[in-house]
C-alpha cells in the first residue's frame, strides 16, 4: 500500500490575489473530506521567517500542496532554506484553476494510492 | 534570504481517538477564523499524527475530548510544549480567543501583520548578474559567502513595488504575491524574456551608463566638484526618471516618495556596483 499524501493547503492570507471563491471552496471541501491535512495561513509570510516547518514539508513525501503557482512555491520553500525535492511533491494552482479541479486532483490521487 | 527566527504556534484540531467529531459546517469556520488571523491549522481525522512533522514550536491541541487527552499528542511533546483546550460548545470566534490567549501564555511570535512581500530569486534561470542588487535602493539584496545574489533584507522591500523583477534580464525574480505573470511565478515564455518594457536600462534611469561614469569618476572628480553644482537641471532629471519608474516598472506612489536622496543613490550605487563586481570575482582572486 503507497504512503497517503500528505496535504498542504495556503489560505494567502495576507494579499487578495488567489479568487477568495476558490480558496474557500477548495478549504471548505477539504474539512468536509473526512482527510487529515496542514492549512497554512499564507506560505510566503513563512518562508520569510524561515519557519522551520517548512524544512518538514520539504523533507516529507509524497505531499500535494494546494497554494499558487508552482515555480512560486518552489522557489519560496527554496528561499527559506527548504528545497523541495524533484519528486514526490504535487503544487496545485488556486490562482489558474478551479475548486472542483484541485478537490477532483486531491481525490484522484487518494483514489490511486488507496 | 535572512530574516530572524520568530517560534510561532500552531494549531492541532483534533478529532481522532478521544476526541469527539465537530461538524462540518463548525470545522469550517473554526479552520477558516483561525486561518484568517495568522494561524497554521492542522486537521486531524484519522490516525495518530497530531504533531506535524517538522514543528518544534508551541502546539496547542483543540477537541472535544471525551476524557483526558489523548496519548498520541503527549507522546511527542519533548521539543515543544503542547497545550490542550476542551472546545466542547465553544463557537468560531471563540476559539480564536482561546489560540489567543495560549499564544499569549507560550510567548509565540506574532502572526501576520504584514503583507508579505519580498522578491524570490528563481535560481533555475538566476545568471548573478547583480542587476538587482545594483537597481534596489533599500538594500533588499546582497551578496552571500559565496558570492551568490541573495534576499537579504526582505522586510525592507516596499510592499507591491516589483521593479527589480521588470529589471531582471533574465525573468528571475519573482513576487508570489504579484497580480500578472510571469513576475508572480507563472511560466516565463520566449516572448516575456523579449518583451522590450522588461528590461529596463537602469543606467538610463539614473542619468547615463552608471558603470563607465563611475569607472571615469575618479579621473573626473577634480572637474567635477569644480563645477558649479546646476542643483535645478539635477532635480528635473530626477523627477523625469522618477516618473519613468513609475510608468514602466509599476512603482505604487509611496515607494517614489520613499526614495532616497539623489546623492544616497549615488552613494548606494557605488557600494552595490563595488560589491557586484566583487561578486563574480573567482575565490581568491583580488577584485580589480
Amino acid at each position: 500500500m503507497k504512503t497517503q499524501p500528505r496535504i498542504v493547503y495556503c489560505h494567502c492570507a495576507y494579499a487578495q490575489v488567489v479568487p477568495a471563491d476558490v480558496k474557500q471552496d477548495v478549504l471548505r471541501r477539504l474539512t468536509e473530506s473526512g482527510t487529515s491535512f496542514d492549512a497554512v495561513a499564507d506560505l510566503c509570510e513563512m518562508a520569510a521567517r524561515r519557519d522551520p516547518w517548512l524544512a518538514g514539508v520539504a523533507c516529507q513525501e509524497p505531499t500535494q500542496i494546494v497554494a499558487c503557482y508552482p515555480r512560486a512555491v518552489k522557489w519560496l520553500f527554496s528561499s527559506a532554506g527548504a528545497p523541495l525535492p524533484e519528486r514526490g511533491i504535487r503544487i496545485l494552482n488556486m490562482r489558474t484553476e478551479s475548486a472542483e479541479t484541485i478537490a477532483a486532483a486531491l481525490g484522484t490521487a487518494a483514489d490511486e494510492d488507496a | 534570504m535572512s530574516a530572524p527566527l520568530v517560534r510561532s504556534l500552531r494549531v492541532v484540531l483534533y478529532e481522532g481517538a478521544g476526541s469527539r467529531s465537530i461538524p462540518d459546517a463548525d470545522r469550517f469556520a473554526m479552520m477558516a477564523t483561525l486561518l484568517q488571523g495568522g494561524y497554521a491549522v492542522t486537521s486531524v481525522r484519522t490516525g495518530s499524527r497530531t504533531v506535524p512533522e517538522g514543528a518544534r514550536t508551541p502546539i496547542v491541541v483543540l477537541g472535544r475530548f471525551e476524557n483526558a487527552p489523548p496519548r498520541e499528542a503527549e507522546s511527542d511533546s519533548a521539543a515543544a510544549p503542547i497545550y490542550f483546550r476542551d472546545i466542547e460548545g465553544v463557537d468560531a470566534p471563540a476559539i480564536a480567543s482561546i489560540v489567543e490567549s495560549v499564544h499569549a501564555e507560550a510567548g509565540t511570535g506574532r502572526p501576520g501583520g504584514w503583507k508579505p512581500w519580498f522578491p524570490v530569486i528563481d535560481f533555475g534561470r538566476c545568471t548573478n548578474c547583480m542587476q538587482c542588487l545594483t537597481f534596489c535602493l533599500f538594500d533588499v539584496y546582497g551578496v552571500s559567502p559565496d558570492k551568490q545574489i541573495r534576499v537579504q533584507n526582505p522586510s525592507n522591500c516596499k510592499t507591491d513595488c516589483p521593479a527589480c523583477s521588470r529589471v531582471c534580464p533574465e525573468v528571475a525574480i519573482l513576487f508570489p504575491k504579484y497580480k500578472m505573470g510571469p513576475i508572480n511565478g507563472d511560466e516565463v515564455r520566449e516572448e516575456d524574456i523579449h518583451r522590450e518594457k522588461m528590461k529596463v536600462d537602469i543606467s538610463a534611469l539614473l542619468g547615463g551608463d552608471i558603470y563607465a561614469a563611475l569607472r571615469t569618476r575618479s579621473q573626473e572628480s577634480k572637474q567635477r566638484f569644480a563645477r558649479e553644482r546646476d542643483d535645478k537641471r539635477a532635480l528635473e532629471e530626477r523627477r523625469k526618471c522618477l516618473n519613468k519608474l513609475q510608468e514602466q516598472l509599476d512603482v505604487p506612489p509611496e515607494v517614489l516618495a520613499a526614495l532616497p536622496s539623489l546623492d544616497q543613490i549615488r552613494a548606494r550605487t557605488e557600494r552595490a556596483v563595488a560589491a557586484a563586481m566583487q561578486g563574480p570575482t573567482p575565490a581568491g582572486t583580488e577584485p580589480q
